[in-house]
């Protein structure tokens, strides 16, 4: 059984009168990649100032090994953060700044200079211990706040969208150096972004918030999958989603057709919403298939083709290597394990 | 870009006429005897020479002497409001600027005349001191006195650009500090006062260069035997009429306020460079 180490309960927090966390339950384990994910002032950012202790929650719990600790001081916690904007000391130098923690520990010297070269050593800037930050690339500043933060060897590692400054490809790169960093050491990550493609590739957990609520909690095949709600599908990735009414499990009903699925426990005749996310679909002729329609407009989007397809009732989204031309007649199908059924969301 | 360089050209009319050529002007009076008369004009180093008589030095060194005790009465009194006032919210902190600069918009010879009324024999700080049974005490035309004037006259000097330096820093860095373990007093030792040192020194400059070339409050505070390097300028060009002899006094404290402020921005520099090695 894996062990929490920060435990959320019904947490919420109100700054005046708006409240932008309502009532969170949250179980963070040990050694655990997880990744809060939402749009911007969703609340992802304020769980994560909590944990960090720089905001104290209006109501709810905060356990940190099982024990209560939202009134602890952020400098008496066994965690650490690396900034949106790294906040590195812009009068120190690189290897001052990694030994600040320590230094402030009174940690011997030599024990100071054994771990911040080893922590240098890990994020890739041997050489750079005496550069002043000023003058290091957003990629290298990115690496010296990684380090600052793990020489201190926290329990759990808070990252606020620390990637959120890089370009595409130096992006690329941290994630993955950010997943092997993460291995290496063995502790808690707990990062935040509202990319939903950064979250999918990065994570063992991927939490979906909205509106100071979690929408969903799961892998990141779970979540891309299995979307719980509208909103989980729609944010994560592209799909088509249709409103729907579940006949009995395994068989579903929209536009007036019914298709088999592997959904089950919905009462009979609910009224659901279904996805189909866009590489899932087939195009097939007409005579082929239930769905039928006209192709509309045909994008190249490097690796496949985004085709929408009009039929008499919407609009399909489809993804596809084929090229097909506008304004042909085709058929859509899909397998039934393709056809995802969610309970419909309240607005 | 080209045609915005002309707009460069007043300026540059402006600070040859106003700057350039009075500075011009006092370097050939310093280096002249004469006076304003242009027959006999004669170029000498003797107004330097006589700077090194020690009734001058002195007076030079007194200069000195009240600059650095009113430059670090400031700090120590500044700093800690500067660093109050950025605490408050953003509202509190708009009035409570605007009361530290309300003095500077009444005419100095006003507040000094006022510092008099309460520091004279029979002034209010004596009657307080009476009242509460401490017995009178001297103060006019003293050192206290004198300081206590330029204090209260260039504190706001000190007190705007150090709350500028606080309030303009990035929180996140307070919030860093804080998150490697560093609790409030190590925040304030460690990040907030290097982050706002570019302040003080600027806080410092300023209010040094005032002091040390104030006349007006030495004058009155001081009393009429009191020579600061301000009253003896003055006393050259009004009373004594040697023009050339206060132009080189100015000259000698402009060239002393330079090398004051080069050693300060060295200080500056070599800080920010990390002294924690």
């Amino acid at each position: 059984m894996r062990n929490k180490i920060v435990e959320l309960k019904n947490v919420t927090k109100n700054f005046g009168n708006q409240q932008v966390l309502k009532g969170i339950d949250l179980n963070i384990y040990e050694n655990e990649f997880l990744t809060l994910l939402g749009p911007s002032g969703c609340g992802k950012t304020t769980i994560l100032r909590i944990i960090a202790g720089f905001e104290e929650p209006s109501g709810g719990q905060v356990l940190f090994n099982g024990i209560e600790f939202s009134k602890v001081p952020p400098y008496k916690r066994e965690v650490n953060t690396v900034f949106q904007k790294y906040a590195l000391f812009p009068f120190l130098n690189v290897e001052e700044n990694v030994a600040f923690g320590l230094n402030l520990k009174k940690t011997e010297k030599g024990v100071v200079g054994e771990k911040v070269s080893r922590m240098l050593k890990l994020v890739g800037l041997e050489g750079f211990e005496k550069r002043d930050v000023d003058r290091l690339s957003g990629g290298q500043q990115q690496r010296v706040a990684i380090a600052r933060a793990l020489v201190n060897e926290p329990k759990v590692l808070l990252l606020d969208e620390p990637l959120g400054a890089l370009d595409a490809k130096l992006r690329k790169e941290m994630q993955v150096e950010l997943k092997k960093i993460q291995k290496e050491v063995g502790i808690t990550f707990i990062f935040v972004t509202h990319d939903q493609e950064e979250a999918l590739s990065m994570s063992d957990t991927v939490v979906v918030m909205n509106q100071g609520t979690i929408q969903q909690i799961g892998t990141p095949v779970d979540i891309y999958n299995e979307p719980e709600n509208r909103f989980v599908a729609d944010f994560i990735g592209e799909s088509n989603i249709i409103d729907g009414q579940m006949l009995r499990d395994c068989l579903v009903r929209f536009d007036g057709m019914d298709f088999e699925c592997v959904d089950k426990g919905f009462k009979d005749n609910e009224e659901v919403e279904v996805v189909l996310r866009p590489e899932d679909l087939v195009i097939v002729k007409p005579q082929e298939a239930q769905i039928r329609g006209r192709v509309t407009s045909v994008v190249f989007k490097g690796v496949h083709y985004e085709i929408l397809i009009e039929t008499e009732t919407r609009e399909y989204k489809v993804h596809t290597t084929q090229f097909f031309e506008t304004g042909l007649s085709v058929g859509i199908i899909f397998d039934k394990d393709d056809v995802h059924v969610m309970y419909k969301m309240d607005y | 870009m080209k045609q915005f360089k002309k707009l460069v050209v007043p300026y540059i009319i402006w600070s040859a006429v106003f700057v350039v050529f009075p500075l011009v002007l006092i370097f050939l009076y310093a280096v002249t005897t004469g006076g304003n008369s242009l027959v006999n004009i004669k170029f000498t180093w003797d107004s330097f020479q006589k700077m090194a008589e020690p009734i001058y030095v002195s007076v030079f060194l007194r200069s000195l002497k009240l600059g650095v005790i009113t430059t670090i009465i400031c700090l120590g009194l500044g700093y800690p409001l500067a660093y109050m006032i950025s605490k408050c919210r953003e509202q509190v902190q708009v009035i409570l600027i605007l009361f530290i600069t309300i003095p500077m918009w009444i005419n100095t010879l006003l507040r000094t005349y006022a510092w008099i009324s309460i520091l004279q024999d029979n002034g209010l700080l004596n009657s307080l001191l009476e009242w509460l049974g401490f017995g009178k005490l001297h103060f006019m035309y003293t050192d206290v006195a004198v300081v206590m004037g330029l204090v209260c006259d260039l504190l706001p000097f000190m007190i705007i650009p150090i709350h500028t330096v606080l309030t303009k820093m990035d929180h996140s860095l307070i919030e860093a500090a804080q998150d490697l373990g560093a609790d409030k007093w190590q925040v304030f030792g460690k990040v907030i006062f290097k982050m706002s040192i570019p302040g003080v020194l600027n806080g410092v400059t300023m209010v040094f260069l005032l002091a040390i070339s104030a006349f007006v409050i030495p004058k009155l505070l001081g009393g009429a035997q009191y020579f600061l390097i301000g009253n003896l300028i003055e006393d050259q060009f009004l009373n004594v009429g040697n023009w050339n002899f206060g132009s080189a006094i100015s000259i000698i404290l402009a060239l002393a306020i330079l090398l004051i402020i080069n050693l300060m921005r060295k200080v500056d520099s070599d800080g920010a460079g990390g002294d924690e090695e």
